[in-house]
């Protein structure tokens, strides 16, 4: 094949000179072209091995269907794989490569593979990994297995860098009346006739131009279009996809901002993810032409005839010298003409035997031809043709390049996205876009209308019908019938190879051929469905635009049955490929999620605090002095609280205002112990559960007035608290006069803990009567002052198992409480204790968190039996006690030491019978610390029948993840202070 | 990607909402037995068409909303408060 550029063709700009490398050489092209029309301008013909045979490939089409010229653009952390050389535009130092050869494209080593091909054929892998003996070799899988790995790498497309990706990507949104996709003839008629109209219109168009089709045309200027449509508003998106259709007329769009630039600025996203929202949408996608399978129909210089047309007249490329065009339709003879006209000798082949064409004779058309084999590997040497109606070699025409138009296909996938089923019309040889209730309308060639003036008119009246759907207007309008040639399209989807041993490609990229289609039917994968995934055929990058109609003709020829009866496959979105950045945009690195911080933050940081993650919050971890470790700073912490105080920030959990005369009712609902009797100025600890008598949360409720209390919640399970007491008010107790407010973020919390935590209160108080003893016994609440004039709310309430209480202040005065508390703590010795303490001191008073609390889990379970009131009835009462809920062999809260003290123990350890180690054992240990006070490792967890069955026995602690194994000593889960004297001291 | 009416803020993306479940259920009384709490929170049809159901506008005015909803298709046939107080108050300022 020799591909040149001509003088006096095409629309590039050939002021711009621009520079490329391809395969590690330098090349020019013009501003304007395409990668694969630079390639074809410098006559490189082939620009990839396939997937499996790595048979050398070239460049197929034009558009966004190719399957050959998938090449790797940039380097390094740039590197871009499987990209369409048809739609990447050159750009000044562009750096692409072939893929899938070792070392190039031209020599490629794996090529041996062509000559091993039926190993490879369809299902190999499936064979291989079914452990069915593979073909002759007759023994099992194991040496598949062993060949696995090596096969696997052989047959990777374009590979990824591997680097963390450095380009922004950007989420956008917008919405509009009406979205059309796709700025042919049709789409842009749609658009005028909707502007004229008063809508609010968005025009999509994938590539850089507006026209569709028409840029192959060589009298096609667009200019005047894209005056006439901006000067009417309507907002022009090129270089833009709309990858699928959603939901309410949801459009998914990706545009792509800067791939076409060299130096493209760092501030501007690389791509952008559009949702936009529009009332209707108008899809003028286009055609798409079909090639047709014979034997060798892949040797670079196979081409489809429009993308031929495209390369001569917009980038004034010429694709061959000797063009034979293979077709079955009227479409190839415009192109045939011009073909001429440029300079090659063309000749047409039409299967057809009786049909009229105009031409001026510039070139031979042989009727009722069609091609059977190619010869030639790199390239064509001639092409060997058979007459239709008898298929056999028949005579050999030598030529450097054959061009195929074996039909059009309407791109019907962004309403097949939305689960409409096309419809197959036998006239046109093609499916069509079936009707749907939803505001979608199909225009153009994209409901098979084959001429532009059909096209035209199909776009008015698809923006009629848009304005009569949306109640605009009502106005009578038709659409053209498909078709639109002269003479009519001959079905032809395969030229039968009558020798073995037939290379008939039906899918280029991943190699499926009709004999793979075949043998998938013998082996009973006959549903299209099973086909696609047996072959592959139509699961590479162009997703079956240009194959799945011939695959689909095949089945139906062994099946004896029509195309329609075979069925089609569901196209999914997105129509062509989406980067992974543009999914994520600007999601990513510390914005991957929202970060939620306390008001005292920056203080904990300021203060020396360690910071870990708690669901969305950072909270203090430790706060380490000089070189403390982790467990130096969190044991010297622990015991600080139990000797003196400590202060801890617990801003993170849940806070929701209940206010309201049925206050007092609904909690005594939606809490398993009682609260109808709770007095006002006091708090009490309460357990909800879920419905189904599981339990959902913990946490306290102060009542501060007759109908007014302050609920914390765990900080994991704030937000799902909220939600469901809202769900309860507003969908089942809908006469319980009560309203809940989160107020989570408005106030800041501390808890000081420790026997010094009174004398520190005492300081910060304005008025120090209130916390004494009397005045602010064990869950008493009070509303006060802390010094200088701030308001606070003040509990007694312990976690850590000491006298402490929890102090509110409103978030604003968060840092002037820390300063004031800490001042008045640092003079009994006190320190800040972050989570790692926290957990420790709970573990060590058997106190139960998230990690115990898991969705599993019972009021009894847990042991807190006494905490489920049998004097009332609450959510999850009547559950509680159901079917396996009583058995008694359940998994009960228990403590565990190790029986050697020295050992240690992680969570997540199996608990297990000395003599049966094995399975999910008889418990779990489900958070653990180093105790302080006790100098040695305990932990929380569960055991089958509790502690009374265990106590005297010796079990096991398997802990298989980290390879260890540990005596363990079933103790009560309250490992300290068990009679809690210290905090009611 | 389904759009939900809220009648408090308008069409909204279902991703300021959260999915409750199915609002016809008629929650017993608390003191009811296992058997009647069983067949309210296990028991639930497959509807194929449309469903009432509830959702909440978690990340909008935060007010439980009952959806008619096909699962066939999402369209949405209307969206109401659960509230029946609100319900009214809603039909009246229409
Ligand atoms: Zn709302």
């Amino acid at each position: 094949m020799k591909t040149r550029r001509l003088d006096n063709y095409g629309k590039i700009n050939r002021d711009k000179i621009l520079s490329f490398r391809w395969d590690k050489k330098n090349y020019k092209g013009f501003e304007g072209d395409t990668l694969a029309s630079a390639l074809l301008a410098n006559n490189i013909g082939i620009v990839g091995r396939s997937f499996k045979y790595h048979r050398p490939r070239g460049i197929f089409s034009s558009g966004v269907e190719e399957s050959g010229a998938l090449v790797t653009i940039g380097s390094k952390d740039r590197r871009d794989p499987n990209v369409r050389a048809t739609t990447q535009e050159l750009y000044n130092g562009l750096e692409a490569s072939g893929q899938n050869a070792f070392p190039n494209v031209n020599f490629d080593l794996a090529g041996i593979n062509n000559y091993l091909g039926r190993f490879f054929a369809a299902g190999f892998y499936y064979k291989t990994f079914m452990g069915i003996p593979p073909l002759e070799w007759g023994k099992g899988t194991a040496i598949w297995m062993f060949f696995e790995k090596f096969i696997r790498k052989a047959a990777g497309m374009g590979s990824a860098s591997g680097l963390p990706d450095p380009d922004t990507y950007e989420h956008a949104h917008d919405f509009c009346d009406l979205i059309v996709v796709g700025s042919g003839p049709a789409g842009v008629a749609a658009a005028l006739e909707a502007a004229e109209k008063k809508l609010d219109v968005i025009l999509v168009e994938q590539d850089s131009l507006i026209g569709g089709n028409q840029l192959a045309e060589n009298d096609f200027d667009n200019s005047q279009i894209k005056n006439q449509l901006e000067n009417l508003g309507i907002k022009i998106m090129t270089r833009t996809t709309a990858f699928g259709l959603y939901d309410n007329c949801v459009v998914g769009l990706l545009e792509r901002v800067t791939d076409h630039i060299s130096a493209p600025n760092v501030n501007i996203p690389r791509q952008r993810f559009w949702t936009i929202r529009a009332k209707h949408i108008i899809v003028g996608a286009g055609a798409i032409e079909r090639h047709i399978s014979f034997n060798n129909n892949d040797i670079p210089g196979v081409m489809t005839v429009n993308a031929s047309k495209h390369y001569l007249n917009r980038y004034g490329v010429l694709t061959g010298k000797r063009i034979v065009i293979a077709t079955n339709n009227d479409s190839v003879y415009e192109t045939a003409h011009q073909l001429s006209e440029a300079g090659a000798n063309v000749t047409v082949l039409d299967s057809r035997t009786n049909f009229e064409i105009e031409t001026n004779k510039s070139f031979e058309i042989r009727k009722g031809y069609v091609p059977y084999n190619i010869n030639g590997s790199k390239k064509i040497d001639s092409l060997d043709i058979s007459k239709s109606e008898i298929i056999n070699k028949f005579e050999t025409i030598n030529c450097d390049q054959v061009l195929l138009s074996g039909g059009w296909s309407p791109a019907v996938h962004l309403l097949s996205h939305r689960g409409v089923k096309p419809k197959w019309d036998y006239n046109n040889a093609c499916f069509l876009p079936s009707d749907t209730k939803e505001n979608i309308t199909m225009v153009g060639s994209s409901r098979g209308l084959w001429n532009k003036n059909d096209c035209i008119a199909s776009g008015i009246a698809g923006t009629t019908d848009a304005l009569n759907r949306l109640g605009i207007s009502k106005t009578n309008y038709f659409f053209p019938k498909p078709g639109g040639w002269k003479n009519p399209i001959q079905p032809l989807y395969e030229v039968k190879y009558k020798k073995s041993r037939s290379k008939s490609f039906v899918d280029y990229q991943h190699d499926v051929t009709t004999d793979d289609v075949r043998l998938a039917h013998r082996e009973g994968f006959i549903s299209v469905e099973h086909l696609k995934r047996y072959t592959t055929l139509g699961m590479a990058n162009d997703q079956g635009k240009m194959g799945n109609i011939i695959g689909l003709s095949l089945m139906a020829e062994l099946l004896n049955k029509e195309i329609p009866e075979v069925g089609t496959t569901v196209f999914r979105p997105p129509y062509t490929p989406v980067s992974i950045g543009a999914l994520s945009g600007r999601n990513v690195g510390k914005h991957f999620r929202p970060l939620r911080v306390t008001p005292m933050h920056q203080w904990n940081i300021d203060h020396g605090a360690k910071m870990i993650e708690v669901g969305l919050y950072q909270r203090p971890w430790y706060y380490p002095k000089e070189n403390e470790t982790l467990s130096d700073s969190y044991i010297r912490e622990a015991s600080t609280v139990r000797k003196t105080v400590g202060i801890c920030d617990v801003t993170s959990l849940g806070k929701i205002a209940i206010q309201g005369p049925d206050s007092t009712e609904f909690l005594n609902r939606i809490y398993s112990n009682g609260f109808s009797k709770l007095q006002v100025g006091k708090a009490r600890y309460g357990i909800m559960l879920r419905d189904d008598g599981i339990v959902m949360d913990d946490g306290t409720s102060w009542r501060l007035a007759e109908n007014e209390y302050f609920m914390t919640t765990s900080t994991g399970e704030a937000a799902k608290v909220m939600s469901w007491l809202e769900e309860l008010l507003q969908t089942r107790w809908t006469d319980l006069n009560v309203n809940v407010t989160s107020v989570s973020e408005q106030w800041a919390g501390v808890s000081v803990a420790g026997p010094k935590s009174r004398e520190v209160l005492n300081n910060c108080v304005d008025d120090s009567l209130v916390v004494t003893n009397n005045n602010l016994p064990f869950m008493g609440v009070t509303s006060t002052f802390l010094k200088g004039n701030i308001p606070c709310r003040i509990a007694r309430i312990s976690f850590s198992g000491e006298l402490a209480f929890e102090v509110y202040v409103k978030s604003d005065f968060a840092n002037t409480m820390m300063d004031l508390l800490w001042a008045n703590a640092k003079k009994y010795d006190g320190c800040l204790y972050g989570l790692e303490a926290l957990g420790a001191l709970r573990v060590e008073k058997g106190h139960v968190t998230a990690a115990e609390l898991d969705g599993r889990v019972t009021i009894d379970d847990a042991g807190l039996s006494k905490m489920a009131s049998t004097k009332k009835s609450y959510i999850g009462s009547a559950m509680r006690k159901r079917g396996v809920l009583k058995n008694n062999d359940r998994e009960i809260l228990v403590g565990f030491f190790p029986t050697n003290l020295k050992e240690t123990f992680n969570a997540g350890t199996i608990v297990c019978e000395k003599n049966n180690i094995k399975g999910q054992g008889i418990g779990r240990i489900t958070s653990v610390t180093y105790s302080p006070e006790l100098g040695h490792w305990i932990g929380l967890g569960f055991v089958k029948g509790g502690l009374d069955k265990w106590k005297d026995t010796n079990l096991i602690g398997a802990d298989p993840v980290r390879n260890k194994q540990m005596n363990l000593k079933v103790v009560s889960p309250h490992m300290i202070d068990p009679k809690g004297e210290r905090m009611y001291a | 990607m389904i759009r939900i009416n809220c009648p408090y803020c308008g069409e909204r993306d279902h991703s300021e909402f959260s999915y409750g479940g199915d609002a016809t259920i008629n929650y017993p009384s608390l003191d009811a037995s296992e058997k009647e709490w069983t067949e309210a929170i296990f028991f639930r049809k497959n509807i194929k068409g449309f469903q009432f159901e509830t959702w909440h506008h978690s990340n909008g005015c935060r007010m439980w909303l009952v959806v008619e909803r096909s699962t066939v298709t999402h369209e949405i046939k209307s969206v109401k408060p659960c509230h029946p107080d609100l319900q009214k108050v809603v039909e009246n300022n229409k």
